[in-house]
């Protein structure tokens, strides 16, 4: 499969992001971000120098220009050179693309496509990462796997109980019935899993204290390419939002991942844990982060294996999909249709 | 709480039901025709084709009640819990 171009990414956090030059490649495209002294925000240029390829992100900031540390020439903030070594006129294709940034949520995105139809209306909203009302961790790790692995690790669930049993798997996870739905016009994929009597897995039985069994819900809300959300509510049996869709009464943890492709083999794996309750306890929040980092870290290792396997089969190879895997093949198959419009345009230019 | 949860409002909501109990999927497509399989990559499939095979047998729909292309007006999806952020 290609990348879905045209589409907003996850690039990195804002405060990844400051006065330091930070390269990162994102779907195969080596980019250098940067923090304007002047505004205050975010610079995304091509990743490497006109003249000889330097890697911009490996050279200096000056002001709000980069000088490259091969030979000097040097770029403003929409990627022109404004200066060239040892001589007044500066060719006219002196320049390196720019990419339009937006931050929001506590993330910086990143278009990647055609500069025209980069719309900040399309990027979906994660609003709980920036909210005073909830605390947040959060962390990246690299995955030395193609991202369409990670989507099907976070689309079906089930694989908690086996993969990470004893953190946040138990019996019910796979042993729950799925609705999985697509909204077409919206390109959202969403798979509730509501488990109304549960064994309460570690993870949230330290960090809430609830003791005994609860009422689970696992919603996943899925905005491809990038956006995870996984909206878990944990709560004793049987108690139930408010009519009116209040539900003060349960425990709310807002789980969500960026999904960004780095290379055709790699990703780079954003998550985030949100959570309405402890507000700022800091035990709550180092319990937290050290067990989804070690979540994370299971599927990172399990999914670098399988990269490794599939660069080894054969192309044809049949794999079996089965009822969980109802939402994981929806996600595939928006996945492929946005990878197929976002290359129409490429094929027309090479025609 | 009813086992057939609904989150999604758009007006193209398709939607996969993991029966409890059995090993059935059950298809909802939004014009309201309903398919049952134990492939999920068929029942996409069929889902997908609307409104390719989705049409209810003509003898079996009464006077007053529209194609299966439109939404019944009185047909509410059961919700147990609003979503949140989701685009409806």
């Amino acid at each position: 499969m290609t990348f879905a171009r045209n589409q907003w990414y996850v690039a990195a956090y804002g405060h990844e992001i400051g006065r330091e030059l930070f390269g990162r490649t994102i779907l195969g495209e080596p980019l250098v971000f940067y923090r304007s002294e002047e505004t205050g925000e975010v610079v995304a240029l091509a990743d490497r120098c006109v003249h000889r390829r330097y890697p911009l992100s490996e050279s200096r900031l000056e002001g709000d220009t980069i000088v490259c540390g091969y030979h000097g020439f040097t770029y403003d903030k929409t990627g022109t050179c404004v200066f060239v070594p040892g001589q007044a006129r500066i060719p006219r294709t002196a320049r390196v693309a720019s990419y339009p940034v937006v931050e929001q949520d506590t993330f910086v995105w990143v278009w990647i496509g055609e500069r025209d139809k980069a719309d900040e209306a399309l990027i979906p909203r994660a609003p709980w990462l920036a909210d005073p009302a909830y605390t947040t961790v959060c962390g990246m790790e690299p995955l030395a796997a193609r991202y369409e692995l990670l989507v099907d690790n976070l689309m079906d669930l089930s694989h908690e109980t086996y993969l990470h049993g004893g953190y946040i798997g138990t019996p019910e996870v796979a042993n729950t019935p799925i609705t999985t739905e697509v909204d077409e016009d919206n390109k959202v994929i969403y798979v509730s899993r509501h488990m109304a009597d549960a064994a309460c897995p570690p993870f949230y039985s330290k960090s809430t204290g609830i003791e005994g069994r609860i009422t689970r819900w696992q919603d996943i809300e899925y905005h491809p390419p990038c956006l995870y959300l996984l909206h878990s509510r944990i709560a004793p049996v049987g108690v139930l939002p408010n009519e009116d869709g209040t539900d003060p009464d349960a425990f709310h943890v807002e789980v969500v991942y960026a999904i960004t492709p780095e290379t055709e083999h790699s990703t780079h794996d954003f998550w985030a844990v949100a959570r309405d309750f402890a507000l700022g306890d800091q035990e709550v929040s180092d319990f937290l982060r050290e067990n989804n980092r070690t979540v994370v870290m299971q599927d990172v290792v399990a999914l670098d294996i399988l990269e490794q396997v599939i660069q080894k089969e054969p192309a044809d190879y049949q794999e079996l999909s089965v009822n969980i895997d109802t939402g994981g093949l929806a996600a595939r198959r928006i996945l492929k249709r946005m990878a197929a419009e976002s290359d129409e345009p490429v094929k027309a230019a090479r025609a | 709480m009813n086992d057939r949860v609904a989150m999604l409002r758009g007006n193209t909501v398709y939607r996969i039901h993991w029966e409890l109990g059995t090993d059935v999927l059950i298809g909802v497509c939004h014009c309201g025709a309903e398919h049952e399989s134990e492939d999920p990559i068929e029942l996409w499939e069929w889902l997908l084709a609307h409104p390719e095979g989705h049409e209810p047998p003509a003898a079996d729909r009464q006077p007053d009640q529209p194609p299966a292309d439109q939404p019944p007006a009185d047909r509410e999806p059961v919700v147990d819990r609003q979503p949140v952020g989701a685009q409806a």
